[in-house]
C-alpha cells in the first residue's frame, strides 16, 4: 500500500472490480498527483471459483474438462498442463501423434490469442480499426479450431492418454490454406506495428520494465520477452511435440508495450512456421493409450508454454480415483505483479494499455447453441441459419418484424 | 553423469543429511524433502549457488497433523526442483522468501488464505483469493474443509 502521507496533493482513484477498460474484475486503487501514477494496489481474486478445490471432488478424467474451463482463451494450455501431469504420474506413453495434435491445437491457440491481444491493444489506444482487422482475421483460425475440435473455446481434444480427435489428410490442407492467409495478414501488422508513427510514438517508453525487474519480479511469456529475458518452456522443457519441431524465441530489449507488440507478432510467424512442421511431419498412429481409471500414487509438476507465459500445474494423487491435490499457477498471476513496477510514475491515460499489455485473461463465449425440446425431450443443434430464423421469428412476435424494417430502410435509402 | 546427478552431488556435498530425500524423478525433474528448521539454509544454497533462481509456483498441502509447502524452483536449464516442507498445523508460520523472490507475495497470500499458514515478514496488503468478509479461521484447500460445512455453502 502506498502511503499517502508523503505526498500532500495526493488522491486516490478506485477502478474496478467493474473494469472499465478490461472486460474482466479486478480493483485498482491508483494514488494520483496530478495526472501521475505515484502507487498502486491491486486486489484480485473476484474471479475465484475454487477450481482447484472442486478438482479434488471429481475423478481424474472429470477435471480435464473442469481444468479446460479455468480459462476462456488459454482453454488448451491448461487442460494440456494438467493431463501431462496425470500421465507422467501413471507412467502412461502418449503416442506421438497425440504429441502432435497436441502441440497444432497449441500453437492455433497462439495464434488466435495474439491476434486478440493485437485487437484489444489497438482499442485501448484508440486505433478501433486495428481491432475490426484483427479480430476478423482471427475468426480464420477460431473457424480452423472448431472444424479440428468440435468446438470454438474449450476445445476438449485432449485426454488423459492422448487425445480424443484425429486429424485427416483433407484437414491439413484446411490448415496450410488458413496459415498461409493468416501469415500474410500478420506480416501487414508488424508493417503497421513497426512503421505507422502514431502506433510507435504512442507505445514507446511505455509500462517500461528492465529486464532485471522483469527477472527479480518473475514475469514470464512475452512480458519477460520483451524485456530481454530469452525464456520459454517449449525450448527448455520441451513438452508434446517441440522436442523434435525447430522454432526460434523471440526476444525484444525495447522493455516497453512496443517491445510486448513485437514478440507477440515475431511470435506469430514462429507459430506458423511450427504448424507447418506439424502437418508435414504428424507421424502415423494411435491417438490415445487407455488411462487407468484409478492413478497410482505420485506425483507430478507440469509446465506449459501459454501464450501469455508459463502455464505451471502441479497434480498430487494418493492411489485413488480423484486427485489429492490440483494445483494451478496460471501466467497471468506471475504477471500481474509487474503492472505494479510499469505504472509508477506515468499517466494515468496509459494505464489501460499498460495493464492490457500484458495480456490478462478475459474469457469469450461458445456459439454452438445446443436445443432440448420440452415436449419429446429430443436433442438438436442449432445451425447458424436455424438460429438467425428463430431470432428473427423471435422478434416477429414481439413485434419488430426485420423483414419490414429493411423495407422502410431501403424506401428511405431511394428517396 | 548426468546434469542432474551433478546438481544431486553438489547438494549433498554441502547437506549431507540430504542425501536420502533427494531424489531425481526423471530427466529436468527433482525432488527433495527438507525440514523445516534447515529449510532457509537449504533454500538459499539452491537459489544461489545450485541456479534455481527461477519461482514457478508455491503449492499447499494438507498432510493431516502438518501442511506441507512445495517451492516448485527452476534453473535457466530448464531443470525443475519440488522443495518440499512442512510444518505442524498447530504452529503453522513459515518465514516469507520476498526478500529472494519478490513475485512470491501473492503465492504467499494465497497459502495464508487456502491453507491458514502464516507467513511471517510477508508485508501488509490486501488478501487474495478469498473476499474480504470471508471468515479468518476458514481455509477452503484445508480436507477437513467441505463447501456444506463452511461459508461455501451460501455460494
Amino acid at each position: 500500500m502506498h502511503d499517502s502521507h508523503e505526498h500532500e496533493h495526493e488522491f486516490k482513484i478506485p477502478l474496478g472490480p467493474q473494469h472499465p477498460a478490461l472486460k474482466e474484475p479486478e480493483n485498482f486503487s491508483i494514488a494520483l498527483k496530478g495526472e501521475k501514477i505515484m502507487g498502486v494496489d491491486i486486489r484480485l481474486g473476484y474471479n475465484h471459483r475454487g477450481i482447484e478445490k472442486a478438482c479434488e471432488e471429481r475423478t481424474f478424467l472429470q477435471d480435464v474438462y473442469l481444468i479446460e474451463r479455468v480459462c476462456g482463451i488459454c482453454s488448451h494450455s491448461h487442460s494440456s498442463a494438467y493431463v501431462q501431469a496425470v500421465e507422467e504420474i501413471a507412467g502412461l506413453s502418449v503416442p506421438r501423434r497425440a504429441l502432435y495434435i497436441r502441440t497444432l491445437i497449441g500453437e492455433l491457440e497462439r495464434v488466435h490469442s495474439h491476434f486478440l491481444w493485437l485487437g484489444v491493444a489497438g482499442h485501448e489506444i484508440g486505433f478501433d480499426t486495428l481491432l475490426m482487422y484483427t479480430w476478423r482475421d482471427r475468426e480464420i483460425v477460431m473457424d480452423l479450431l472448431a472444424q479440428l475440435t468440435g468446438n470454438r473455446v474449450n476445445y476438449g481434444i485432449n485426454t488423459i492418454g492422448g487425445v480424443r480427435r484425429d486429424i485427416t489428410p483433407e484437414y491439413g490442407k484446411d490448415i496450410l490454406a488458413a496459415i498461409a492467409t493468416l501469415e500474410e495478414r500478420t506480416k501487414y501488422y508488424i508493417q503497421i506495428a513497426t512503421e505507422e508513427t502514431s502506433i510507435i510514438k504512442r507505445l514507446s517508453g511505455v509500462g517500461m520494465i528492465s529486464r532485471q525487474d522483469a527477472v527479480r519480479l518473475g514475469a514470464v511469456g512475452p512480458t519477460a520477452r520483451a524485456s530481454g529475458v530469452d525464456r520459454d518452456i517449449r525450448r527448455e522443457d520441451p513438452y508434446a511435440a517441440y522436442a523434435e519441431l525447430d522454432f526460434n524465441v523471440i526476444t525484444d530489449d525495447h522493455c516497453d508495450v512496443f517491445g510486448r507488440t513485437v514478440v507477440r507478432l515475431k511470435e506469430l510467424l514462429e507459430s506458423f512456421k511450427i504448424i507447418r512442421q506439424v502437418v508435414a511431419k504428424i507421424p502415423d498412429g494411435p491417438i490415445a493409450v487407455r488411462a487407468p481409471r484409478k492413478i497410482p500414487a505420485g506425483e507430478a509438476l507440469s509446465r506449459y508454454e501459454a501464450p501469455r507465459g508459463e502455464d505451471v500445474h502441479y497434480v498430487k494423487s494418493n492411489g485413488g480415483e480423484k486427485p489429492e491435490r490440483v494445483k494451478v499457477r496460471a501466467p497471468t498471476l506471475a504477471n500481474i505483479q509487474t503492472v505494479k513496477h510499469m505504472l509508477r510514475d506515468r499517466f494515468l491515460a496509459d494505464m489501460p494499455i499498460v495493464i492490457a499489455a500484458i495480456d490478462p485473461c478475459f474469457s469469450c463465449t461458445d456459439r454452438l447453441v445446443g436445443v432440448r425440446h420440452l415436449d419429446n425431450h429430443k436433442r438438436e443443434t442449432l445451425s447458424w441459419e436455424n438460429l438467425r430464423l428463430f431470432s428473427l421469428g423471435w422478434h416477429r412476435a414481439r413485434g419488430f418484424d426485420v423483414a419490414i424494417a429493411e423495407k422502410k430502410l431501403h424506401n428511405l435509402m431511394e428517396h | 553423469m548426468s546434469y542432474e546427478e551433478d546438481i544431486r552431488q553438489e547438494t549433498v556435498r554441502r547437506f549431507d543429511f540430504l542425501k536420502d530425500s533427494f531424489k531425481i524423478v526423471r530427466p529436468r525433474r527433482l525432488t527433495l524433502d527438507v525440514a523445516y528448521e534447515k529449510f532457509s539454509e537449504v533454500f538459499d544454497f539452491l537459489v544461489h549457488q545450485g541456479k534455481f533462481d527461477i519461482l514457478c509456483a508455491i503449492t499447499g498441502t494438507d498432510e493431516g497433523e502438518d501442511l506441507g509447502f512445495i517451492y516448485h524452483l527452476a534453473q535457466e536449464s530448464g531443470v525443475t526442483l519440488n522443495l518440499k516442507t512442512r510444518v505442524p498445523k498447530s504452529h503453522p508460520v513459515i518465514q516469507t522468501i520476498t526478500g529472494v523472490f519478490p513475485g512470491a507475495e501473492i503465492y504467499e497470500r494465497e497459502i495464508v488464505d487456502l491453507f491458514g499458514a502464516k507467513v511471517q515478514g510477508l508485508r501488509q496488503g490486501n488478501r487474495y483469493p478469498l473476499t474480504d468478509d470471508w471468515p479468518e479461521d476458514e481455509h477452503p484447500l484445508r480436507k477437513d474443509w467441505k463447501p456444506a460445512n463452511g461459508s461455501g455453502r451460501e455460494m
